[in-house]
């Protein structure tokens, strides 16, 4: 288990995206899989960085780790106002150019991206945990969580 | 992230879009784009061969270029698009509205 704790600003972005990268290297995915934790970890932030802590700076935690040997787990920890990206509503994708807008879009890549995903607060804290199958794990990959192994949700982080 | 201009033929300017469109970058991306539009009176085509990542903020670039360039009369395509940027288009439905190509090639003949 590794963590990271830097100041919830853009500015710290590539940082904070580095250290879930390394720890995806470490485990073992693939480059393409890589992106796609990359990703999702952004949206997930950049949604802390804007709601969770709307008009004062604050920090925000990672918690990196293997569950099962088979499972990556992304804990985000924030002391902002209580905030849970995901209950934003999905936006409509169908929708033509005219009519498109693109609020709600980041998180419901984060969701698309993620085998599971849960909320919740915790005292002063948002913990946002995504998780992400391993390939060749025995779980398939994107949207059917309904095969996945339950994620502990009772398990604490940090 | 860094756009650089690789020809100009047809009424169609094609630019290369290398490295990654993120919420730090995609700022400076919209803003050298749309400089651009303003500019010119060419179509855009995007070739995304060199580009390794895409994220929401890129895509709500995307989305204000190619409104621009529409209310222009003016079109914005993409081609060579990376399997996982080709993901994002597809998963946020991008792809439906914006036309994406295999190769410059594809994008110049169809337009």
């Amino acid at each position: 288990m590794s963590a990271i704790t830097l100041t919830a600003e853009l500015s710290q972005l590539a940082d904070l995206i580095a250290f879930v990268r390394q720890a995806a290297q470490s485990a073992g995915f693939v480059p393409d899989r890589i992106r796609e934790i990359e990703l999702a970890t952004e949206e997930a932030l950049v949604n802390i960085f804007q709601y969770a802590y709307p008009d004062v700076m604050g920090k925000v935690r990672i918690d990196c780790r293997m569950v099962n040997d088979s499972r990556l787990a992304v804990a985000i920890a924030d002391y902002g106002i209580p905030f849970n990206s995901l209950d934003f509503p999905d936006p409509d994708v169908g929708a033509g150019l005219e009519d498109r807008h693109t609020g709600g879009l980041g998180v419901f890549l984060m969701k698309k991206l993620t085998d599971d995903r849960q909320y919740r607060r915790e005292g002063n804290q948002n913990i946002l945990t995504l998780v992400f199958d391993k390939p060749g794990s025995g779980k398939d990959r994107i949207g059917d969580t309904a095969q996945s192994e339950p994620f502990d949700r009772s398990e604490s982080w940090p | 992230m860094e756009i650089v201009k690789l020809e100009e033929k047809d009424n169609c300017v094609r630019v290369a879009v290398k490295g990654r469109i993120d919420a730090v970058t995609a700022p400076e991306f919209e803003a050298e784009l749309n400089q651009w539009v303003s500019q010119g009176t060419a179509d855009l085509l995007m070739d995304l061969n060199g580009l390794d990542y895409i994220s929401s903020a890129g895509l709500r670039s995307i989305l204000g270029i190619t409104k621009k360039l529409k209310k222009d009369g003016r079109a914005l395509m993409l081609c060579s698009l990376r399997d996982t940027v080709k993901e994002v288009f597809d998963i946020s439905g991008f792809s439906t509205i914006i036309p994406i190509y295999d190769s410059p090639e594809a994008a110049l003949k169809k337009r």
